[in-house]
């Protein structure tokens, strides 16, 4: 239930019983044959997997390095997040639940729930921070066409953290007909590791197909982490391989501005959203306003299970700014005919910030598209 | 620490560090629990969210807390239970807060997000120093945990309903019956709060065998209205809760 010290379930007495449920249920369900069976079966035809690990040899030569991409942007949706919704809502579906509800940042596990729900018949409602509501009107719409019903909220900064807040207060209301699907690796036990689970097929597929290419594993896995889901998803296979595994958050504006997301790197031990982490807030523990040019980076904690691989050590932490994402989300694109997401355009970044990288074997998980981004990085270019 | 008692909440810093204390002092209560302000009140419905946040973007420092029940403590010498957010306390140091709010002068903590399998160490510090806990219980929590969380509770917050704190129309049958099982099981007496907010409610929650009914929302949603000049409907209000 804990990594080290971190995690754990810090939530209200109402929500206790809820968790239980969800712990046994996914305890009984997770080996299941039948469930695996169906899981794979919608993962393959539906969101297309396996995703292909595509060799960049174009950026590989650009950066000297051989560069292998984890191809999440392909999937269905456009990003990673429909490997875990796919198979929480067919947990909720076991659970007897007709309801879904999720938080939405950029909005792309928004859709994602929205899909999977339209997939399965359940009902579902997003919550969404009022000025990413703004921000990213097309997903809001996507959902809505989905059949999702989308909840701009208010409170707070109006952001992901602040859906994530009114998701809770709906859950601890509703549970009894609705499951809480989380989108990333966060949350109460036993949030972090479902999620984790249900994305480490991503690093499972990963790990195989770079033995095919190269006959051996590579020298580095590069991810980027807001909440960290799809940085465990292709980490986690690789724990305890002697692969140097590197998560890469939001440094925004830069570190020394205050105006950025890296809560392993800037941040500190606190408690929110009902884990032990690391998170970006005051001396009197009030959580601070973040920002990323990726709204999916954009949220001021971290999974516990990355506060745990910090502490032993197990994988670094490192920060890319906005401009470094942008500038590597205009490389791919250009050398390789891939528009990132932003949010995979930080792990994109690393790659030329770290020397130590040159003529070995890297891969980064391309963990979605940049259609939903084009707004965004129009706004800057312009 | 209660018997037939009302306990009044009153959010801390709302709209500021003075007021807070002439609200406290005015309230007719038995118990006071001030409402430590923080960022990400899960727990809480619209009208102590809005409360909160108005606090912190008025300066208000956790700082202040102390402040305002040593303040308290110079002109009444009533129960006060304090109510907050585990990470202000966790950023604090949880001895360095628990020590400063005892000496202030709180007789009770509840920690919302806190729940008795992840209290050890905290617990620990509160005997150690002579701090009272209050734990909350709902109407789904099991007869094991409501056992466990007897053991080590002053009193016991039983929130009335499923959801968030705020004002509801009427007592559920839900919140009558965890009432009901909740004084079978527990030993500690038993507070309701969470939609409590007129005389009907408190007279119903007392005859089912309340030892405690907590109005909350009510308050917040008083001085909302009324400002700094909300003492006089403060006390008014409670007063007619009892009547």
């Amino acid at each position: 239930m804990r990594f080290g010290e971190f995690g754990g379930r810090y939530v209200p007495e109402i929500l206790i019983n809820p968790l239980e449920e969800l712990e046994r249920a996914y305890k009984e369900l997770k080996d299941d044959e039948e469930f695996k069976k169906e899981l794979d079966y919608y993962l393959r035809n539906y969101a297309g997997r396996p995703t292909p690990l595509y060799f960049a040899k174009n950026l590989s030569k650009d950066l000297g390095m051989k560069i292998y991409l984890k191809r999440e942007d392909l999937l269905h949706g456009g990003a990673h997040k429909i490997n875990n919704t796919i198979a929480q809502a067919l947990l909720a579906k076991f659970m007897g639940k007709e309801r879904i509800i999720a938080e939405t940042g950029a909005g792309q596990h928004g859709v994602a729930t929205a899909m999977a729900s339209a997939l399965l018949g359940l009902k579902c409602r997003i919550y969404m921070g009022a000025l990413d509501y703004e921000r990213q009107k097309m997903n809001v719409f996507r959902m809505k066409i989905l059949g999702a019903e989308v909840v701009p909220v208010e409170s707070g900064s109006r952001t992901l953290k602040d859906a994530i807040n009114e998701a809770l207060r709906d859950w601890a209301e509703s549970f009894e007909k609705t499951h809480y699907l989380i989108g990333s690796a966060v949350g109460p036990h036993p949030f972090p590791t479902i999620v984790r689970d249900f994305q480490s097929v991503i690093g499972k597929e990963a790990r195989r197909q770079i033995i095919d290419a190269e006959g051996r594993l590579p020298d580095a896995v590069v991810a980027c982490v807001g909440g960290g889901s799809n940085a465990i998803g292709i980490f986690y296979p690789f724990l305890r391989d002697d692969v140097r595994l590197i998560g890469v958050e939001a440094g925004g504006e830069g570190i020394e501005t205050g105006k950025h997301s890296a809560s392993l790197t800037a941040g500190s031990r606190g408690v929110l959203h009902g884990m032990l982490s690391y998170f970006l807030q005051d001396e009197d523990g009030m959580i601070s306003d973040t920002h990323s040019i990726a709204a999916g980076l954009d949220y001021p904690g971290v999974g516990p299970e990355h506060a745990y691989l910090k502490e032993i050590g197990r994988v670094e932490y490192s920060v890319a700014t906005d401009s470094e994402a942008l500038n590597a989300f205009l490389k791919l694109s250009r050398l390789e005919g891939i528009i990132p997401a932003l949010e995979s355009a930080h792990a994109l970044a690393y790659l030329e910030k770290d020397e130590s990288l040159r003529d070995s074997i890297v891969i980064v998980n391309l963990s979605g598209r940049g259609d939903k981004d084009l707004g965004i990085v129009m706004e800057v270019i312009k | 620490m209660i018997k037939k008692s009302l306990i009044i909440f009153i959010p801390a810093g709302y709209p500021r560090k003075e007021k807070t204390v002439d609200f406290m002092l005015s309230a007719n209560a038995d118990v006071i629990e001030l409402g430590v302000p923080f960022s990400d009140p899960v727990a809480d419905g619209s009208a102590i969210q809005k409360a909160y946040c108005s606090a912190i973007s008025n300066g208000f420092r956790l700082k202040d807390v102390f402040w305002i029940v040593e303040k308290f403590r110079e002109q009444s010498d009533k129960k006060l239970v304090l109510m907050s957010y585990y990470n202000p306390i966790y950023r604090s140091g949880v001895r360095n807060f628990v020590e400063r709010a005892f000496s202030a002068g709180v007789d009770a903590m509840l920690v919302v997000d806190l729940p008795f399998d992840e209290a050890g160490s905290f617990l620990e510090i509160c005997r150690d120093l002579g701090m009272k806990n209050v734990f909350l219980a709902a109407p789904n929590t099991s007869e094991d945990r409501l056992k466990a969380i007897d053991k080590i509770s002053e009193f016991i917050y039983l929130t009335s309903t499923y959801g968030v704190t705020g004002v509801r129309d009427k007592i559920s049958d839900l919140a009558f019956k965890a009432l009901k099982r909740a004084k079978n099981t527990c030993k500690k007496p038993i507070a309701v709060g969470f939609g409590v907010s007129k005389r009907e409610h408190v007279a119903q929650l007392f005859s089912a065998g309340a030892d405690g009914v907590v109005v909350g929302s009510a308050i917040v949603r008083i001085i909302e209205q009324f400002g700094e000049s909300a003492d006089d409907e403060i006390h008014d209000f409670t007063e007619k809760l009892l009547s």
